[in-house]
Order: structure tokens, then C-alpha cells, then sequence
């Protein structure tokens, strides 16, 4: 059983375009951690930690989404309901940093194109829905496990389409773009319920031993945190 | 960090550790949904080498780092492939948690809160 480069490889996208979105995703990067530190406390950081270790972990199992296509989690929706939007997308970034560093999964040059995808973009439109769904959705488990399902599902499909934008500024092969996107759509809709049915049984099992530690319901779900006490 | 919070992390790594060492054996070994995109339009033949046709993987370079230690998550050296992923992936988790948790606990907030 061999264990497979899951990211975007070198070459794939030409070196200019690869060397924009490497600036970007620093400096966004960069924006994260300034953000991030209004969050960060003695309670979230080493949470984050764990958010970062689960994440790296459950993207070694990829899981069969047909035949001959596999999937795995990319983490943004998971990481902005446990630790909130800046820390979450530096938890991805962090995972893709270690797996291209040490792993060599993801090209060097392409790190700034998977972490755009994955750690900016994914996260990014994973908080929207998150902090969307959390306000409309009954206030119960059920209520934050479909936000986690559904916020995954379009998380995943959206940073593919990422990939789609990058192709079509520095693709190196020339291909049909419409088609790329068809199918990488049509792929990550299925990982996306992969990756959405994993994340909201571990948001909501969080949520049952710890209420107090998912970052989400904290701050979408103000009244939540009594009645959760209550039961508790 | 409380005595609580301190039992939720341990017992998080630990299925972290139960997943990436164990689980991830069990992991399937087709190409993901990316991956998949770029061989599409090529042939392969049983090598994985490609054949014929127009697709992304043709202009795929070598990794800078392929030569690491970890390389593909396994370890260099060790031939059992579950033993050399699962190990791979306990230490992947370890860095991951080391480094991020380290990175996070540097630069939080200085005031102290209740956990």
C-alpha cells in the first residue's frame, strides 16, 4: 500500500504565476497572524496544536469516491468551527507546510498555489457558511453538524476551483479549462460529503465533551453556551 | 493551560496518533480528486509511467525534497510498508503538533485567562 502525493506537484503551474500566489499567500499568511492573536489564549493556542495534528492526521486517509478516484479531508471548515477563521487557516497552512517540508506531498514551488487553495480560500468560504448556517439552523447537534456538512461540501468544491483559477493563468499543458473544472467540481463534490460527514462527527463529539472548547459556538452561538452548560 | 484542557489534548493526540499510525494503512491508494484530474487524457501503463496522450501529470516535476527521510510518508529504511507509513504518520503528527502548537503558543495573547 503505497501512500500518494495528495497536492498540487511542481510543474503543473508555471513558475510566474506559482511565484504571485506564493507572495499572496504569504502576506495573507501574514494578515492570519495578526488576526489570529486576538484569538489566541492559554486555552486556544494549544488547541490549535491538536486542530493542526488531527488535521495532518486525517489527511493520510484517503477514503474511495469512485472507482479509481480517492479523497481526503483538506481541514477548513473543521478548523474555522474549532478555532475560528485566522487560527484555522493557519492550522492548514501548517499541516501543508509540514507535508511539503517533511513529506515532500505538494510541490516546494507549489506551495503558495496549495496553500491559497487549501489554507486561504477553502477556510475563507468554510467561515462564511459556518458563521451563516450557525445563526439559522436550530441550536442543537444536529444544527452544527449539518453547518459542518454543508459548509465541507462547498469548502472543498470552492478550493478545487481554485486550482481551476491557477490552471488558467499557468497551466503548462494545454487543456480544455471547462473540462478541468468539470471534473475536479464533480470529484470534490464527493470528497467534499467525505470530508463533511468526518468533520461534523468530530465537531459534534466535540461539542458533547466540551462545549466550551469549539470556537464556533462561542462566538455564533451566544445563548448556546448556557443551555449546553445546563445539560452538561 | 488547566488540568481538563490538558486531558482533552492528550486524549485528542492520541487518536491523532491512532489515525496516522494505524488507520491510514488502511487508506485507499487510488489517486485523489486532483491527481486524477492531471493523469485524465493520458495513458498509463502498469509502472504508472505515462504512455501517450495530452494531460497535466506530463509536466510534473520532481520534488526539491523528494530525497527526505520521510519522503511519500514513509520512512527510508524500512521495508514493512505498514510499519514505515504508520511511523511515518506518528511522527508527521508529533512535528505537526510541535510546530503548530509551539508557533501558536508564541505568539497568543499575554494575559492571563481561565481555561
Amino acid at each position: 500500500m503505497e501512500a500518494q502525493a495528495m497536492h498540487i506537484a511542481n510543474g503543473i503551474v508555471d513558475g510566474p504565476v506559482s511565484a504571485i500566489f506564493a507572495v499572496f499567500a504569504v502576506a495573507a499568511l501574514a494578515y492570519c497572524v495578526r488576526r489570529a492573536r486576538a484569538d489566541l489564549d492559554d486555552r486556544l493556542a494549544p488547541m490549535a496544536g491538536l486542530v493542526a495534528a488531527f488535521i495532518f492526521a486525517v489527511q493520510m486517509l484517503n477514503f474511495q469516491v469512485l472507482p479509481g478516484v480517492s479523497g481526503h479531508l483538506l481541514g477548513g471548515t473543521l478548523a474555522v468551527i474549532l478555532v475560528g477563521p485566522w487560527v484555522g487557516a493557519l492550522c492548514v497552512a501548517t499541516v501543508l507546510i509540514v507535508q511539503c517540508l517533511v513529506f515532500a506531498d505538494g510541490g516546494l514551488t507549489a506551495l503558495g498555489l496549495n496553500i491559497t487553495n487549501m489554507a486561504l480560500l477553502g477556510t475563507a468560504v468554510a467561515y462564511v457558511l459556518v458563521a451563516l448556517l450557525l445563526r439559522i439552523l436550530p441550536k442543537n447537534p444536529g444544527g452544527l453538524g449539518a453547518t459542518a456538512l454543508i459548509a465541507s461540501i462547498v469548502s472543498v468544491v470552492a478550493a478545487s476551483q481554485g486550482f481551476v483559477l491557477e490552471y488558467a493563468f499557468g497551466g503548462t499543458t494545454d487543456l480544455p479549462l471547462p473540462a478541468v473544472a468539470g471534473t475536479l467540481a464533480g470529484a470534490h463534490i464527493l470528497i467534499g460529503i467525505g470530508e463533511g460527514l468526518i468533520a461534523a462527527t468530530t465537531v459534534v463529539t466535540v461539542a458533547r465533551v466540551r462545549p466550551d472548547l469549539v470556537y464556533a459556538q462561542r462566538r455564533f452561538r451566544k445563548t448556546e453556551r448556557v443551555e449546553a452548560g445546563a445539560m452538561a | 493551560m488547566s488540568k481538563r484542557l490538558g486531558w482533552f489534548l492528550a486524549a485528542g493526540l492520541l487518536v491523532s496518533l491512532l489515525l496516522a499510525g494505524v488507520v491510514s494503512n488502511f487508506a485507499s491508494s487510488s489517486p485523489d480528486g486532483l491527481d486524477y484530474a492531471a493523469r485524465e487524457g493520458c495513458t498509463f501503463n502498469a509502472d504508472g509511467e505515462i504512455t501517450g496522450g495530452t494531460c497535466m501529470a506530463q509536466q510534473e516535476g520532481a520534488h526539491q525534497l523528494g530525497g527526505g527521510p520521510l519522503a511519500n510518508y514513509g520512512i527510508k529504511g524500512i521495508d514493512n510498508p505498514y510499519l514505515s507509513t504508520g511511523l511515518s504518520g506518528v511522527l508527521g503528527v508529533l512535528i505537526t503538533f510541535a510546530i503548530g502548537g509551539g508557533a501558536f503558543w508564541l505568539v497568543r495573547r499575554r494575559s492571563r485567562q481561565e481555561a
